[in-house]
């Protein structure tokens, strides 16, 4: 057992694009500003409550601009891909992590999404399948040529190895 | 009979089955449900029906009518028929479909008869082709007569299993069948308190729908006088006293339901058939090469009477919601009965789903449990004690008390929590233990794992600690070993199914 202590998960190859930091950024304001927002506009519309809508948007500025501030950035450290012979491996996420592995033998289907907000900054988002309801890969954030060329060799692979996949 | 002539050759009927016209009844009775609530209305009004309550049952009525038109729909145009080697349907007037299913695709049929149904003799056969997530993966024949359906099945079962090697067909035997004294379970379910609440709720709708302002209503106002003329903690007590009560009567009476007449046979050709219900009858088959796993489930109540449930972990069983009302293999059982139907459903050896040698979790775990009971303690005290610091000192002292009593019941909560965590491989099977108020073991088929799924919170980070899942196309999808050190999960997962992980894992020298 004690052999095992010092065993670790290496991160995936490749990072995600650069661009993801503006897609994830973009992102977070809208989580981030309607609150804000609405605090604001009533901070300037209704005189009589002025000093306590002041202190209202204010407040509920900081969480959003702290989430702005530390989340695109952290995903980008954790957010990593990597494609080999026989499976796909990806780790994803920032306060709550997860590492997902499936090998290409029981890969049912490879999809590419692509958001408008991601089309927006050229990126792309490939999603690996398999026969269980929670099994998925997805890989979001990586440039839409890579992922076109990721998807051409993760599917000639499947068709490659054999198996039914279940 | 008018012969669907746009279709061109074999347009005939021949041979084709159709749904049994007595599904016309069932399809009419329907209509009784408005028309019954238009009259509790007006008797409950005491004859007044004014314009809303007339608007509320038209719309009803006219749902009703709408859905009893495409059951009649259905009844005219739907077609099967089964050949050599696949089973056909035709239905569709407006949007005709065709299916076809290859019988060799075919993964179970199910038998499941509504209460209406049952009245007239009918039931609804469902084809399932195993396909996980999609609502398109199997077909419901709803509406033929029983002898009808029963033959049917058959029929598809020996025609799939025609080609096949099978095992010896002398093993058609009953490994467990229902024992009425284990209806001392019954009560012992948590949502019969829920199901109280519930049934107050809809009742409450209806009733305001149809315009009779339930709180107007003579008992309530009756109850609601008492309620005034006693103390208010003699008041409190006795209400939850009625609403245990209450759901305790209703989670037996689930219990009847679901389970009068159960019986758990192995069939010829190893297939596992489970029949059950009282008032809608189910029978639900699995494949036993489908079965993946079995999970024994002990909730807190049943746990405490020495009470278990046994799960089926297989493929085939349809979509999360649907795999949650067919996986059943046992009724609440005493526990030594489920783990005796588990070793007799999978015989690979005694203790397969028992905790007994599973190993241990590192003592960082017993650590998160008990800080989270710590932290749900106070977050619950926290409420009387705020509203004391608003409201007066006599909340201050129920929220300091609440707190008093919950810390050592949830700290002993997570000692247990932490001595039910456990995990290792038995043969062919990957075991693994959890759970605090509901204990959950698990043994999947290594083989049917098919990737990981390893996640870490930011919690478990600073704990040094991760959760290793098993992706399968059995079951839930995902089966868990919760808060294992990071090299003891990964060396885990690795020897379940070797050479998988083995790619992404690195040594560092430095740690040990």
């Amino acid at each position: 057992m004690e052999r095992d202590d010092n065993l670790r998960l290496r991160p995936p190859r490749h990072r995600v694009d650069r661009r993801a930091l503006g897609w994830w950024t973009l992102q977070s304001t809208l989580f981030a500003l309607p609150l804000p927002l609405t605090f604001g506009i009533l901070w300037a519309t209704i005189p009589p409550t002025r000093e306590f809508f002041m202190w209202a948007t204010l407040i509920s500025c900081l969480p959003g601009l702290l989430y702005m501030a530390v989340m695109p950035a952290w995903r980008y450290r954790v957010h990593r891909w990597e494609a080999t012979d026989d499976a796909v491996y990806a780790a994803s996420g920032w306060l709550w992590q997860q590492w997902r592995v499936v090998p290409l033998s029981r890969v049912q289907t490879v999809d590419t999404l692509r958001g408008p907000i991601q089309q927006m900054f050229g990126l792309s988002g490939v999603t690996v399948a398999t026969a269980s309801s929670s099994g998925a890969v997805k890989i979001k954030g990586i440039d839409h040529k890579v992922a076109e060329a990721l998807v051409e060799y993760l599917a000639a692979r499947v068709q490659a190895a054999p198996g039914d996949a279940t | 009979m008018t012969s669907d002539t746009t279709v061109p050759s074999s347009a005939t009927d021949q041979g084709w089955g159709k749904l049994n016209s007595r599904l016309l009844l069932v399809n009419l009775s329907f209509l009784g449900a408005p028309v019954g609530m238009f009259l509790a209305s007006l008797v409950l009004t005491g004859g007044e029906a004014n314009l809303q309550v007339i608007i509320t049952s038209a719309s009803l009525f006219v749902t009703f009518l709408i859905i009893s038109g495409i059951g009649l729909m259905r009844l005219f145009t739907t077609r099967y028929l089964l050949t050599e080697d696949r089973l056909e349907f035709r239905s569709g007037l407006l949007f005709r479909s065709r299916r076809s299913i290859p019988v060799g695709r075919i993964r179970g049929v199910d038998l499941t008869a509504k209460p209406f149904h049952r009245i007239f003799g009918l039931t609804t056969l469902r084809i399932d082709t195993g396909e996980q997530s999609s609502s398109v993966g199997g077909c419901t024949l709803d509406g033929i007569s029983k002898a009808e359906a029963h033959e049917l099945s058959r029929r598809i079962i020996a025609l799939r299993d025609a080609g096949r090697i099978r095992p010896a067909a002398d093993d058609d035997s009953v490994i467990c069948r229902l024992d009425w004294s284990w209806l001392r379970y019954g009560p012992l379910t948590v949502w019969g308190v829920g199901g109280v609440f519930i049934a107050a709720g809809s009742t409450y709708r209806v009733l305001n729908d149809l315009n009779v302002n339930p709180l107007e209503l003579g008992v309530v106002k009756d109850l609601e006088r008492r309620f005034g003329s006693v103390p208010l903690w003699y008041g409190i007590l006795v209400t939850v006293l009625v609403i245990v009560v209450l759901g305790m009567l209703g989670s037996t009476a689930t219990f009847i339901e679901n389970w009068a007449g159960y019986e758990l046979r192995r069939e010829d050709g190893g297939i596992l058939r489970i029949r059950r219900g009282l008032l809608a009858t189910r029978s639900v088959s699995i494949e036993e090469h489908h079965l993946r796993g079995l999970e024994l489930v002990e909730p807190i109540p049943l746990r405490w009477a020495g009470g278990a449930k046994l799960n089926a972990v297989a493929t085939g069983l349809g979509g999360e919601d649907e795999n949650r009302s067919r996986r059943a293999l046992t009724s609440p059982t005493p526990r030594a009965e489920a783990l005796r139907v588990a070793a007799e459903a999978l015989p690979v050896g005694p203790g397969l789903i028992e905790r007994g040698d599973l190993l241990g979790h590192p003592r960082a775990a017993l650590r998160r449990r008990v800080n989270r009971a710590l932290i749900w303690a106070v977050l619950i005290a926290a409420v009387p004690f705020g509203l004391g610091l608003w409201l007066g000192t006599g909340f201050i002292v129920a929220g300091v008390i609440t707190g008093v009593v919950l810390v050592p019941i949830l700290v002993a909560f997570a000692f247990n929590a932490y001595r039910t965590l456990g995990h290792g491989l038995r043969g062919r099977y990957l075991v693994a233990s959890s759970g605090a108020f509901a204990h959950r073991t698990v043994a999947l088929q290594r083989e049917a794992i098919i990737g990981w799924k390893i996640s870490r919170t930011a919690f478990q980070r600073r704990a040094g600690l991760l959760t290793v899942g098993a992706t399968t196309a059995a079951g839930e999808g995902v089966y868990r070993v919760h808060d294992v050190t990071e090299g003891q999960g990964i060396a885990f997962a690795e020897t379940a199914v070797p050479g998988l992980l083995a790619p992404f894992i690195e040594r560092v020298p430095d740690r040990g």
